[in-house]
C-alpha cells in the first residue's frame, strides 16, 4: 500500500537515469555551458534558473547581461535610462549596495554554474564511469567535458575573484546540502584558479580543435593571460612575463584578427574564428532568452529596426560623451548611432535621447540579410558574444611589454597595437601613424577595441581611473559630469542574502 | 355534520401566528391562519383533534371542544436537536465540542451569486471571504483565523457532500469553486478549531468548509422554479486627468516629438472598455420520490456578462442526488453526481491598467482601415509600435479567448447498520472529482497585438482525474448504568490527485508554427494521501463531553524521512445549563463551555516533487550549440530532502450561550493558533543548492483572535418578525521567526508584495510583525504639506537612502471584521440587508504610485495619461524609490453594504397550483472608506487596477409547484 506514496515525475529524471549514457553527459554539460548563455529552461522565459526573489525579470537574470551591467554599465561605456523593474538600479551613478538585485544577481548566477560545474565534475569521476558501464571513447569524450566543466568553474571563479574579491569557496569535494562553504581570499583564489587553468592545459583540447563553442587550451591561455595582466590588484605581486607568455602561446596556435571589425558582432560572427577564442553561443530560434547579445542589440536608443535587425529598440542603452570622445573620426569601432541624439547625457533617466547610442550589436549576416535563424518575431538574435579574442590578447600582449614583462619586445607590441588601429581605420591612409606604446594610449585603445565587451571596468581599476578623479565620466557618482566615488566600490559587496545564510562570511570593507 | 370551528394562534408572548397550518388529525382538511392568527375550518362531525404547526415553532394538538379554539404555540427549541454535518459523519448540535459553525440556505446572502462562498460572506465569525474582483465568476480568498502558512497555502481545504477538493484551478476557468451552482447548496459547515479539522489531518490548518447540497425527499413530488435577472454596473471609475488637461501639459512640459503626438480627441477610455452587463441565472429542480426513492435533479443555466466588454461566462450545470434508504433502514444510500459545464470567453483584463493610463487625447478608431480601424500608436515604419500601449478597445475586441471546461464530482456512499448489532455501522465512500479544461486564443494578422508575427493562435488543455476512496466503522453506545454515551470510529482514507497538462506549440494566424515544438507532448503531475483516522466521542450525564480524535496521513510529497504525519486533538465541553441551578431557567436555555487542543497539517503549496533529485529536459528553443548542432540541456532542480508539512497547534476556549429560550443565540470563542516548521523560500548558501531558494520547514508563527457572534429575534409576534445577526472577529498574526538558526538578528526577513511599475516590494515579512507588513520610506514634506518627490527620511542618519531606512509600518491584513446581517418580515413583505467591514487593513495605492507622475504623461515612447493625484503631487517620476515610499499606503478600512433586498410572497397563484416569491435586490450598495482608490477590498493589499465590482440591481422570481 505505501507503494502507492511512491510517486516519480513524468518528465524530469533523475541523475542514475541523466549520467547513464554519453548523450546525457552531453546534455548535462551542455546546461553548464548554457547556464552561461540562458536565463532558464525555456526558450525566452518561463523557467528561471535564478529564483525570482533574487532577480524577478527572468529576462534580466542571465550571465552576460548582468556581467555588462556590472562591468560595462558601471563605466563611462553606458547608461540605462529606465528605473522600473527592468533597471539595474544604481550601477551607472555607483551607488550600489549590498541589496542591489543586479549584484545579488550575478553572485548567485555565478554559484550556480559553479554548482553546476561541480556536480558534473563528481558525476564524471573515473569511479562512477565505470561504476556505470562507459568506457572507450565515451568516457574519452566525458573526460574531455569535465577539463571544461573545470574550466568553466575557473572562469566563474575569476569572475567573482575580480568583482567580489573574497567569495565563499566551494568545488567538486562539497556535496549538495553540504556544510557552510568557507570564505576565500583574493589572494589564494588566484592562486586557486592558476593551479586549475595550468593542470587544465594538458587536459584539454588542442587549441581549435575541439567543436564551436567549447573551451580548449587557447580558452584557458586566454584566462591565465587576462588574470596575469591584472595580478598586481589581485594579489599585490605583479605577473606580467607570465602574462606575456601566455599571449605568446595563443598567437603561437595560429589565430589572426578578422580582417573586418564590422563583422565581428553580427549574427553569424561564429564564422569568426580566425579570431575569437571562447564565445557565448546565442541563437535566435534554439537559443532564446531576453538577456544576452538580444540586450546589447535592442538595448542601444533609437536605432530602428531595420539597422538592428530586430523587431525594435527598447530606448535604454546610451554612451556618456567621455567616451564617445575617445575616438577620432576616421575610428570606425564605435558605430555610434546619432540620428535623433545628443552628443551629451545631459539626462540619465528618461531622457532616451540624451546620449549616443551604438550599431556594433546587428542581427544580421556580413552580406547584410536577415539572421538565418531569427523568430518570426524579430526578439531574439544570433549574435554570438566572444569571451575571449585575439583583439584582446594583442593589447594585453602590448600593456604587459610596456609595464615592464618579459619574454616580449616593444617592436611585437607596437606591431600588434598597429593591426588593430589599422582595422579600425579601414578608410585611413594613416591610419598605421596612430598607435603608441604608452599607457594612456592602450587603456583608451582598449575602450575603443572592447567596447561593450565586459572589460571596461576591470581596465579601468587597473589603470587607476574607476572611482579617482583620474577620469571622470557623465553620471559617474550621481552628478551630470561625474564626480569621484569611494574607493569601496572598486569591489562590490558581497550580497546581504549570501551573508545573512552564510556565518563564515565578512562583508567587503565600506559596505 | 359538518361544523365551523374558529380559533386563535398565538405564540408565548401573546402575538399572533401567521400562516401558520391547521389540519384536522387523521383528516385531508385544513387551512392556514390570517395575519391576525385567526382561522376558521369546516371540520367533519368526527374529527376530535386539530394539529395546528408552524415554521420555527414545532406543532401542538388541540381538541376540538365547544367553542373557540385558542392555541398558544411554543418556539420550537429546534436549534440544539438539529444534525450538523461534521467530517465523517453526523451530530447533533447540543454535542458539538469544536469551534463549528453552520450556514443554511436560509441565511445565505441573496442576490446574484455565481460561486458558493459568496453565500456565507460576512454570515461567520473568523471567516474572511474576499472576492476577486467583479469578473464573471472569479473566485474569493478565503481565509479562516488568519490563515496559517506565510509561504504555502493559505486556502481551507472544502468537501463537498464528503469528495474533499482539489484546491488547485483548472485551465480555462475562472476559480475552481465556480463549477458548483450555488443554488443546490443547502448548508456550509466550517470547521474552525483543530478539535473539529483535525480528523481532516494534514489539509486542515486553514480551516474545512463541509458544503451539504441539498437532498431528494420522497413525501410528495415538487417543482422549484428560481430565476434571478440582474444588471451590473461599475459605480466609480479610477480617477485620471482629462484630454484638455492632458493637451495643456504636453504643450507646457513637452518636447516637440511629444507635441506633435498629442491629439485633438476628448476620450474617456474607462468609460470606452466598459459595459451595463446583465446576468441571467435559471434554475429549475425537482424533488420527489420514485418508487420512495427519493430523488432530486437540478439544472441550472446561467449567463454572465462581465462589465469590461467582452467577458462572458455560460455554465450549464446539473446536479443529481438519490438517497433512498434500503434494508429496513439498516442500508443508507447516498449517490450525488453534479456535473458542470462552463463557456466562458475571456476578456483581456490588460485592458483595465491600459484604460487607465492611455492617451485621452487620441480617438477609439482611425477612419482608417489597418489594425481592424482602432487607433494605435505606429513606429516610423507604420508598423505597430512595439514598446507602446495597444488600444484597450482592441485589446478586447482583436483578442478572442474562449474556454470550454467541464468539471463532474461524484460519489457513492454506503452506510450499513449491522442487522446482529445495529449499534455497528460500515460506511464506504467512493468518489471522484474529474475536471477537463481547454481552451484557445486567437489574433488576427490585422490586429495590432500580434502584428510583427502575424496574429497568433494558441491552445491549452488540462485534465484532472481525483479519486477517492474511504471507509470507516462506527460504533454507537449508550450505557445508561452508567449516564454515558459513546461513539466510536476508525476509517481509512485514500486519496489520488492526477493532473494531465498537454503542451502545445504557438501558432501565428495564418497556422504557421511559432518557436519551438514543446519537448514532451505532456506533463501529469501526481501525489497520493493515505490516511487512518479515528474518533471517540463520549458524552457523561449529557453534561460532559469528549472528543478525541487521530489522523495518520502519509503523502507522496514527502520523502522517507518526513512521508507520515500524525495529527491528534483532544476536547472537552461542559453543558452547563444541564446543571441542576441552571435547569429550568427561563433566562438562559443554553450554555456551554467548550476546551480543544490539537494539531494540523498543511501540504499545499509545496510541490508534489520537492524533496527529489531531477534533471529537467530545457525546452527545444533553450538548446545550447556545439559545433553546428544544438543541444537540449538536463538542468539539476534545488531539492530538499527534509522537506514536510506544516503544523499548527491550536487551543480554543468557546462559550455557546443562548438567553430567553434561545432568542437571543450565540457563541464566542478565544483562540491560539501556533504554527511551527512554516514553509518559507529561504536562500540556499550560495554554492550549496542548485536553486538560490529553496522551500524548506523553517519559520514560526501564530494568530491570536477572539471571535464573537449573536442571532437574535428583537420582534417575534404575529405581524412581524425581526432577525438580527452580527459576528465580529479580532485576529493577531506575528512571526516569531523564519531562519534555520533561529531569530538570527542579522536577518531582517523577506520581501513579499511585488508593486508594478518598479522593481521592489511593498512588504516585509519580518520576525515580530505581522504578515504582509508594509516596509516603505518616510515620505518628507514641504511645509505646506506636500510630498517631496524622491525625499525620504534618513532613518538611520547615514547619508544614504537605502534598503536600510525603510519601516515596517502597517499591515494589509485587517484585525477586526464583521459582519451584520438582517431581515424583517411582516405580513408577506420581507426586507433585509448585509454589511460587513474591516478595520485597519492598508491598501498600496499602485495605481497611484505607477500613474501619478509626469513621465506616464509624457511617455518614454508615446504619450499617455496620469491619475489625478498628479495634480496635487506634481511628481515627475524620476527617482526610482519614490514609488516605494509610504505616501502611497492608505487606509483601507470599510463598511460595505453587500446588499439590500425585499421580496415578496404572493402566496398561492395559478389557480392555487402554486406559489409564487419574488425579490428585489440590489449588491454593492455602498461603501464607506477613507481609501481613495477604486475599491479597498483587495485581498493582496496592493491596488493595481483590479477588475471593478460593479453594482448589480436584481429581480428574482421563484415558483413552487
Amino acid at each position: 500500500c505505501t507503494k502507492k506514496l511512491d510517486l516519480v515525475p513524468t518528465n524530469d529524471v533523475g541523475p542514475g537515469a541523466v549520467y547513464s549514457t554519453s548523450v546525457g553527459y552531453k546534455q548535462a554539460i551542455a546546461k553548464v555551458y548554457g547556464a552561461m548563455a540562458l536565463t532558464g529552461n525555456s526558450g525566452g522565459a518561463g523557467s528561471p534558473d535564478i529564483s525570482p526573489q533574487i532577480i524577478n525579470d527572468e529576462g534580466n537574470s542571465d550571465f552576460l547581461r548582468m556581467y555588462w551591467y556590472l562591468q560595462s554599465l558601471t563605466t563611462d561605456e553606458a547608461g540605462w535610462t529606465y528605473h522600473s523593474n527592468t533597471d539595474p538600479v544604481g550601477i551607472h551613478q555607483m551607488n550600489w549596495s549590498s541589496v542591489n538585485q543586479t549584484v545579488a544577481g550575478l553572485y548567485f548566477r555565478s554559484y550556480f554554474l559553479i554548482t553546476l560545474a561541480n556536480d558534473f565534475i563528481r558525476q564524471s569521476s573515473d569511479e562512477n564511469l565505470s561504476s556505470r558501464g562507459i568506457t572507450g571513447t565515451s568516457a574519452d569524450s566525458i573526460r574531455k567535458y569535465k577539463a571544461e566543466a573545470r574550466f568553466l568553474r575557473a572562469y566563474q571563479y575569476w569572475v567573482l575573484m575580480d568583482l567580489f574579491a573574497n567569495p565563499p569557496f566551494v568545488t567538486d569535494a562539497d556535496p549538495i546540502g553540504g556544510p557552510l562553504p568557507k570564505q576565500i581570499q583574493r589572494k589564494d583564489l588566484f592562486t586557486f584558479i592558476e593551479s586549475e587553468l595550468k593542470d587544465l592545459e594538458t587536459q584539454l583540447l588542442a587549441p581549435r580543435t575541439n567543436e564551436y563553442g567549447r573551451a580548449d587550451q587557447a580558452a584557458a591561455w586566454a584566462l591565465l593571460s587576462r588574470m596575469y595582466l591584472n595580478a598586481q590588484i589581485y594579489t599585490g605581486t605583479p605577473k606580467y612575463t607570465e602574462a606575456i607568455t601566455y599571449c605568446n602561446k595563443i598567437i603561437g596556435a595560429g589565430y589572426t584578427l578578422h580582417p573586418k571589425y564590422k563583422e565581428l558582432m553580427l549574427a553569424d560572427n561564429h564564422l569568426n574564428t580566425d579570431e575569437f577564442i571562447f564565445t557565448i553561443n546565442y541563437d535566435g530560434t534554439y537559443t532564446q532568452n531576453w538577456g544576452g547579445t538580444t540586450t546589447l542589440t535592442h538595448g542601444p536608443a533609437g536605432v530602428p529596426a531595420d539597422s538592428s535587425g530586430t523587431s525594435g529598440n527598447w530606448n535604454c542603452i546610451r554612451i556618456t560623451q567621455q567616451f564617445v570622445n575617445l575616438f577620432d573620426a576616421q575610428d570606425i569601432r564605435g558605430q555610434f548611432w546619432t540620428q535623433g541624439q545628443n552628443k551629451n547625457m545631459t539626462q540619465l533617466l528618461d531622457v532616451t535621447t540624451d546620449g549616443y547610442s551604438s550599431t556594433k550589436f546587428r542581427n544580421k549576416t556580413r552580406t547584410g540579410a536577415p539572421a538565418p535563424h531569427m523568430d518570426p518575431a524579430k526578439n531574439w538574435v544570433d549574435i554570438d558574444f566572444p569571451l575571449f579574442r585575439l583583439g584582446e590578447i594583442y593589447l594585453t600582449y602590448a600593456e604587459a611589454v610596456l609595464r615592464g614583462g618579459t619574454g616580449g619586445s616593444n617592436a611585437t607590441a607596437l606591431s600588434y597595437l598597429n593591426q588593430l588601429s589599422v582595422r579600425a581605420r579601414p578608410n585611413d591612409p594613416a591610419a598605421s601613424t596612430y598607435a603608441q606604446l604608452t599607457l594612456p594610449y592602450i587603456i583608451n585603445e582598449r575602450g575603443r577595441e572592447l567596447f561593450w565587451e565586459c572589460l571596461r571596468r576591470t581596465d579601468l581599476i587597473r589603470f587607476g581611473q574607476f572611482t579617482t578623479n583620474a577620469y571622470l565620466w557623465a553620471w559617474k557618482g550621481g552628478t551630470p559630469n561625474g564626480t569621484a566615488v569611494d574607493s569601496k566600490y572598486n569591489i562590490f559587496p558581497i550580497p546581504a542574502i549570501d551573508l545573512t545564510s552564510n556565518s563564515n562570511l565578512v562583508q567587503n570593507p565600506g559596505y | 355534520q359538518e361544523r365551523v370551528v374558529t380559533g386563535r394562534v398565538t405564540d408565548t408572548s401573546g402575538g399572533a401566528v401567521v400562516n401558520a397550518s391547521v389540519i384536522v388529525k387523521g383528516g385531508k382538511t385544513g387551512t392556514q391562519t390570517g395575519t391576525d392568527g385567526a382561522f376558521s375550518l369546516r371540520v367533519p362531525a368526527n374529527a376530535s383533534t386539530l394539529v395546528i404547526s408552524s415554521v420555527g415553532y414545532g406543532s401542538q394538538e388541540t381538541a376540538i371542544g365547544g367553542g373557540t379554539v385558542n392555541v398558544t404555540l411554543r418556539a420550537a427549541n429546534t436549534a440544539l436537536s438539529e444534525v450538523v454535518v461534521i467530517g465523517y459523519g453526523t451530530v447533533r448540535k447540543k454535542d458539538l465540542t469544536g469551534s463549528i459553525t453552520t450556514i443554511t440556505s436560509k441565511d445565505f446572502q441573496k442576490g446574484t451569486i455565481t460561486t458558493p462562498e459568496q453565500l456565507i460572506s460576512g454570515k461567520v465569525a473568523g471567516v474572511s471571504i474576499i472576492s476577486n474582483g467583479g469578473a464573471p465568476g472569479s473566485g474569493s480568498t478565503i481565509r479562516i483565523r488568519g490563515g496559517s502558512s506565510l509561504n504555502a497555502s493559505n486556502d481551507p481545504l472544502f468537501v463537498i457532500d464528503g469528495v474533499p477538493m482539489d484546491n488547485g484551478g483548472i485551465a480555462g476557468a475562472a476559480s475552481p469553486l465556480s463549477f458548483i451552482n450555488p443554488n443546490d447548496i443547502e448548508s456550509f459547515t466550517i470547521l474552525k478549531d483543530a478539535s473539529a479539522a483535525a480528523i481532516y489531518g494534514t489539509r486542515a490548518s486553514n480551516g474545512v468548509i463541509l458544503i451539504t447540497t441539498k437532498r431528494g425527499r420522497s413525501d410528495k413530488f415538487r417543482v422549484n422554479f428560481s430565476s434571478v435577472n440582474s444588471l451590473a454596473q461599475n459605480s466609480k471609475q479610477v480617477e485620471v486627468l482629462s484630454a484638455e488637461q492632458i493637451r495643456s501639459i504636453v504643450a507646457e512640459k513637452g518636447t516637440a516629438t511629444q507635441k506633435s503626438q498629442v491629439g485633438t480627441a476628448n476620450t474617456n477610455w474607462q468609460k470606452a472598455i466598459y459595459q451595463t452587463a446583465l446576468t441571467s441565472d435559471n434554475n429549475i429542480s425537482f424533488t420527489g420520490g420514485i418508487k420512495k426513492l427519493p430523488y432530486r435533479l437540478s439544472l441550472g443555466y446561467l449567463n454572465q456578462q462581465g462589465v469590461l466588454k467582452t467577458d462572458l461566462l455560460q455554465r450549464g450545470s446539473i446536479a443529481f442526488v438519490l438517497n433512498p434508504t434500503f434494508l429496513d433502514g439498516h442500508l443508507k444510500v447516498d449517490l450525488n453526481l453534479k456535473t458542470s459545464l462552463q463557456k466562458y470567453h475571456f476578456a483581456d483584463q490588460g485592458a483595465i491598467g491600459t484604460a487607465v493610463y492611455f492617451d485621452p487625447t487620441q480617438p477609439i478608431y482611425s477612419n482608417n482601415k489597418r489594425f481592424g480601424g482602432y487607433f494605435e500608436w505606429l513606429s516610423a515604419d507604420g508598423k505597430p509600435n512595439t514598446l507602446a500601449a495597444r488600444n484597450p478597445l482592441a485589446m478586447l475586441y482583436d483578442r478572442d479567448a474562449n474556454s470550454n471546461t467541464n468539471r463532474s464530482i461524484g460519489n457513492l456512499q454506503l452506510d450499513y447498520k449491522f442487522h446482529f448489532l445495529p449499534q455497528l455501522r460500515a460506511n464506504l465512500n467512493v468518489g471522484y472529482d474529474g475536471s477537463l479544461g481547454k481552451g484557445s486564443t486567437f489574433i488576427s494578422d490585422s490586429s495590432a497585438l500580434a502584428y510583427a508575427v502575424g496574429g497568433s493562435f494558441s491552445e491549452y488543455k488540462q485534465k484532472k482525474e481525483n479519486k477517492l476512496l474511504e471507509f470507516y466503522l462506527a460504533y454507537a453506545t449508550d450505557l445508561k448504568s452508567i449516564n454515558s454515551r459513546f461513539d466510536i470510529l476508525a476509517g481509512y482514507s485514500y486519496n489520488n490527485y492526477l493532473t494531465t497538462n498537454y503542451s502545445f506549440a504557438g501558432y501565428n494566424a495564418r497556422g504557421v508554427q511559432i518557436g519551438a515544438s514543446p519537448t514532451f507532448p505532456f506533463n501529469r503531475p501526481e501525489n497520493t494521501l493515505l490516511s487512518y483516522f479515528g474518533r471517540l466521542n463520549y458524552v457523561l450525564d449529557e453534561k460532559y463531553l469528549l472528543t478525541a480524535t487521530i489522523r495518520r496521513d502519509g503523502s507522496s510529497r514527502f520523502g522517507p524521512l518526513n512521508k507520515y504525519g500524525t495529527f491528534p486533538s483532544l476536547a472537552l465541553s461542559w453543558r452547563i445549563n444541564e446543571e441542576s441551578f441552571l435547569k429550568g431557567s427561563k433566562a438562559v436555555s443554553d450554555l456551554k463551555l467548550r476546551l480543544g487542543y490539537g494539531t494540523t497539517g498543511q501540504q499545499e503549496g509545496i510541490n508534489n516533487y520537492d524533496f527529489l533529485s531531477v534533471y529537467s529536459l530545457s525546452s527545444q528553443s533553450a538548446s545550447y550549440q556545439f559545433g553546428n548542432t544544438f543541444y537540449q540541456m538536463y538542468r539539476p532542480s534545488g531539492y530538499n530532502p527534509a522537506i514536510k508539512w506544516e503544523e499548527t497547534t491550536t487551543s480554543n476556549i468557546g462559550l455557546d450561550y443562548g438567553f430567553l429560550n434561545n432568542r437571543i443565540t450565540g457563541s464566542i470563542d478565544v483562540y491560539y493558533k501556533k504554527t511551527k516548521d512554516l514553509l518559507n523560500s529561504v536562500p540556499q548558501t550560495a554554492g550549496t543548492n542548485f536553486s538560490a531558494y529553496q522551500l524548506e520547514n523553517v519559520g514560526d508563527m501564530n494568530n491570536k483572535g477572539v471571535e464573537f457572534n449573536i442571532n437574535t429575534q428583537p420582534i417575534r409576534n404575529a405581524a412581524v418578525t425581526w432577525d438580527v445577526a452580527f459576528n465580529v472577529t479580532y485576529n493577531k498574526n506575528t512571526i516569531t521567526n523564519l531562519t534555520k538558526v533561529k531569530n538570527d538578528p542579522n536577518y531582517l526577513g523577506f520581501p513579499a508584495g511585488g508593486i508594478g511599475g518598479v522593481q521592489g516590494f511593498a512588504f516585509l515579512n519580518a520576525v515580530g510583525g505581522s504578515k504582509n507588513t508594509f516596509y516603505l520610506y518616510h515620505q518628507v514634506y514641504d511645509v505646506t504639506g506636500s510630498p517631496i518627490e524622491g525625499l525620504f527620511e534618513d532613518v538611520n542618519r547615514d547619508g544614504i537612502i537605502n534598503e536600510n531606512d525603510k519601516y515596517k509600518g502597517k499591515r494589509a491584513d485587517p484585525n477586526v471584521f464583521l459582519g451584520f446581517s438582517t431581515n424583517l418580515t411582516s405580513g408577506k413583505w420581507n426586507a433585509g440587508f448585509v454589511v460587513r467591514g474591516s478595520f485597519n487593513n492598508y491598501v498600496y495605492n499602485n495605481v497611484y504610485s505607477s500613474n501619478g507622475r509626469l513621465n506616464t504623461i509624457l511617455g518614454a515612447q508615446v504619450t499617455g495619461n496620469a491619475s489625478v493625484n498628479y495634480l496635487e503631487t506634481k511628481f515627475v517620476g524620476n527617482t526610482e524609490q519614490q514609488p516605494l515610499s509610504d505616501f502611497y499606503l492608505q487606509n483601507g478600512s470599510f463598511l460595505r453594504m453587500d446588499n439590500f433586498n425585499v421580496g415578496y410572497n404572493f402566496g398561492r397563484v395559478a389557480n392555487n397550483r402554486a406559489t409564487l416569491r419574488a425579490s428585489l435586490g440590489v449588491q454593492n450598495v455602498f461603501v464607506i472608506t477613507k481609501y481613495t482608490g477604486l475599491d479597498p477590498e483587495i485581498s493582496s493589499g496592493i491596488d493595481n487596477n483590479i477588475y471593478p465590482r460593479p453594482r448589480i440591481y436584481s429581480l428574482g422570481l421563484n415558483l413552487d409547484f
